[in-house]
């Protein structure tokens, strides 16, 4: 009881502390007032780094399959915004074999700072010439990476110019170590090295960041099926503000500057890391807001219930090219929603019990285009199993063989194949709501003698329907 | 119960430091330096406090598009529907839509007091949250009230507050006559400093006496103007017109030449609120 009282005393305190200070009349603190020890301080680059680590630059990966170029990073006392010294990063050439990329993040050197009192990253850049710094940003720490920012396609100037990435949420940042992030190649370039400099890095108070628009789903407000033990991860998590500029800046954030909602915990509930997890049956709407904004975009999830899994394969996996199965290693990355001109598709993995399905909805046409071409001149058929909600779901599988030239070459007009393209026509009929139907289509009519290219499964109508266990096999 | 004692002394400081700031701040009007609001005899105020139309007393309308957009090549239709204007929890509400109407993409409201307040010098001064965006032009202004007889830009304009949406830090006050008006008229911008014209309600206004129209943004006096000002600014040929009444007008345009069309970034719909408007006035002693 003691304990209690003394901590009422002393947020009085605090709370009196502080209004005096905003009027301007300064006071030694109290003894018994603690105020938390992660360093306030902004800066992280002026002529030399800042409360930084000794490395100062913490590269990406240098080694694995697309490694990071760590060479390119160091300083500049010949070039400087203010002061003698600024960060220069050469940005490397596609081909070079130190990496084709360069990219990091600056640490705090302690345990981190305390941001809630700044609205906004800044920093001067320059170029050699006029490219795109693909990301920058903060919040990133090779940890947890919880409160990452990052604003999209800088564009660099052949003079300074400052740059300015909004915060979504200060009072998130009370002990951030992730000060600046970067990732820069030569896409914008055609391939030609360039060189960027970087000066006056810090966290700053503008005063002028407003208009905050935050989005998930990109602002659009979707509709899935799906059913008990589903994850689906809310994407599309970016926000807008208004410089004072009054030029608009959109930086991707990371989900936990979101509050996010369910409108039914009973059937869905969604956590801070934005991961829904279906847990009943019945209707869900997820939304969000960003320091009480709400967010523009929802998603309502309508769960049928306990799912079963599509039949487990049982066929060899010497005899099968598979697309997508949990059974089988996959024989070509696929694009399952290539975003067609027109196209109003939504699609959507789901994962129940380590088996991964594919939602489609509101289709119009769609399709998976693989990425490699398959070769199944040795396979007879392709299997797939369907699972509909509504009965009387009928659609339609073409399987395109894209020929030589590796292209869908399609007339606009009919949508029929041409030049050196041919496709087999399936449509799914019969199908039972709530349970899965398999069919096994064979690889005949037109191109029963030109399937060694197959390119795309197109998927037209439907509108509604659920796929597992995409292979083309032999028996 | 230290503690508490030293909270005490604290509460109690703190007391005297308020009133310390208390008198500074009010020791800024007996500076002569500084004359932002010294009149205090209000003679129209207008707070909004009734949910609704706007008072008709007050208030009348500008609706349609003018000639030529209002002779700015303005994009709004102007109406007097509640989706364009009404008053609300003590605000009014302003509201530049975008909708096809009447042949218009865009609509919004103006409101004159003309025929209802005009007044001649004083104290002019309106509580107001501006919109933002590119090609939102809202305005806080006036006309002089024998404009029927003496065409613009004859009679004369006093803007009181213009500001263009795409700069949410910079307030426009002006001055329009024979000889100075449009592209020429006399002119001040005021930048405020680490903040914006559109997340929080400021007060514009001006002191307008013989002679003189001093512009100020809540306790900054940043303009004053003065027939000196347009003998110089006109090499002569400006006539000072500002001494005779006025009436008020409110409105948000949307596009015309003065701020370039809204674009894909411009957010619709766009609102002015207006906590006050408040007429004051002349005390015939500045």
């Amino acid at each position: 009881m003691k304990n209690k009282t003394y901590i009422k005393i002393r947020s009085s305190l605090i709370l009196s502390l502080g209004i005096a200070l905003f009027l301007g009349c300064e006071r030694d603190f109290s003894d018994d007032v603690e105020f938390d020890t992660f360093t306030t301080n902004g800066d992280i680059f002026t002529d030399e780094p800042v409360g930084l680590t000794d490395e100062f630059f913490d590269s990406f990966d240098p080694s694995g399959a697309n490694p990071a170029n760590p060479e390119g990073f160091g300083t500049d006392d010949n070039v400087a915004f203010e002061g003698q010294s600024s960060i220069r990063i050469d940005v490397p050439a596609p081909d070079d074999p130190d990496g084709s990329f360069i990219g990091g993040i600056f640490l705090d050197r302690g345990d981190g700072r305390n941001l809630t009192g700044f609205d906004a990253l800044t920093f001067y850049a320059k170029g050699s010439t006029t490219a795109t710094i693909g990301e920058v940003g903060f919040g990133t720490d090779f940890g947890e990476d919880k409160f990452a920012v990052i604003a999209p396609n800088i564009r660099l100037s052949t003079d300074w110019r400052k740059v300015i990435i909004p915060i979504p949420d200060p009072s998130k940042l009370v002990q951030e170590r992730g000060m600046f992030f970067f990732s820069a190649g030569s896409q914008s370039t055609g391939g030609l090295g360039f060189t960027f400099w970087i000066d006056e890095l810090r966290f700053e108070k503008l005063g002028t960041i407003a208009q905050p628009r935050p989005f998930i789903f990109s602002g659009d407000d979707l509709q899935e099926q799906t059913f008990i033990g589903s994850n689906i991860p809310v994407t599309g998590l970016t926000q807008t503000f208004n410089l004072g500029n009054g030029i608009d800046q959109t930086v991707l954030i990371a989900p936990s500057y979101y509050s996010f909602e369910s409108s039914d915990i009973g059937v869905a509930i969604v956590n801070e890391l934005g991961q829904i997890n279906v847990v009943g049956t019945g209707t869900a709407t997820i939304s969000a807001t960003v320091a009480g904004v709400r967010a523009a975009g929802s998603l309502e999830v309508t769960s049928t219930g306990n799912f079963q899994a599509a039949p487990t394969p049982t066929r060899p996996s010497e005899n099968v090219k598979s697309i997508f199965s949990d059974a089988y290693v996959s024989e070509t990355e696929s694009n399952f929603n290539p975003g067609f001109g027109g196209s109003t598709t939504e699609f959507a993995f789901n994962t129940l019990n380590d088996d991964t399905i594919v939602s489609y909805s509101n289709n119009n046409f769609s399709g998976i285009v693989f990425e490699n071409t398959v070769d199944a001149s040795d396979l007879t058929f392709l299997h797939v199993d369907v699972y509909v909600d509504q009965a009387g779901t009928e659609f339609e599988i073409q399987i395109r063989d894209v020929g030589a030239n590796g292209e869908i070459n399609t007339d606009l007009g009919n949508g029929l194949p041409i030049g050196d393209d041919k496709d087999r026509r399936f449509t799914f009929t019969g199908l039972v709501a709530g349970q899965w139907t398999s069919f096994d289509i064979p690889l005949d009519g037109d191109i029963a003698n030109q399937k060694n290219n197959l390119g795309a499964l197109l998927l037209i109508d439907g509108p509604n329907f659920t796929l597992d266990n995409i292979y083309f096999y032999t028996e | 119960m230290k503690n508490i004692q030293t909270k005490k002394t604290t509460s109690a400081a703190l007391k005297y430091l308020f009133v310390a700031c208390l008198i500074s701040f009010f020791g800024c009007e007996t500076d002569d330096t500084q004359t932002v609001a010294t009149f205090s005899q209000l003679t129209m105020s207008d707070e909004f406090d009734t949910d609704g139309a706007p008072d008709s007393s007050i208030w009348g309308f500008d609706i349609g598009t003018g000639e030529d957009g209002w002779g700015n090549k303005e994009l709004q239709y102007y109406t007097d529907r509640p989706e364009n204007v009404k008053a609300q929890n003590g605000i009014l509400l302003i509201t530049a839509n975008q909708e096809s109407f009447e042949g218009s993409n865009y609509t919004s409201a103006r409101l004159i007091t003309k025929d209802k307040f005009e007044q001649r010098y004083g104290r002019f001064e309106a509580r107001i949250r501006l919109p933002w965006g590119q090609g939102i032009w809202p305005a806080f202004w006036m006309l002089g009230a024998d404009d029927d007889e003496n065409p613009w830009p004859g009679a004369g304009e006093i803007d009181i507050m213009e500001y263009r949406g795409q700069d949410p830090s910079i307030l426009i006050g002006s001055v329009h006559g024979p000889g100075y008006f449009g592209g020429d008229a006399i002119s001040k911008e005021y930048t405020l400093e680490n903040d914006r014209f559109d997340t929080g309600f400021h007060v514009f206004g001006i002191e307008w006496g013989p002679e003189y129209i001093n512009y100020y943004v809540d306790d900054v006096l940043y303009n004053q103007i003065t027939p000196e000002d347009v003998d110089e600014e006109t090499d002569g040929q400006g006539v000072w017109i500002f001494n005779k009444p006025f009436y008020i007008l409110l409105n948000v345009a949307v596009g015309g030449t003065f701020v370039g069309s809204p674009n894909a970034e411009t957010e619709f719909p766009q609102t002015m609120l207006v906590d006050y408007v408040r007429v004051y006035e002349y005390n015939e002693i500045n």
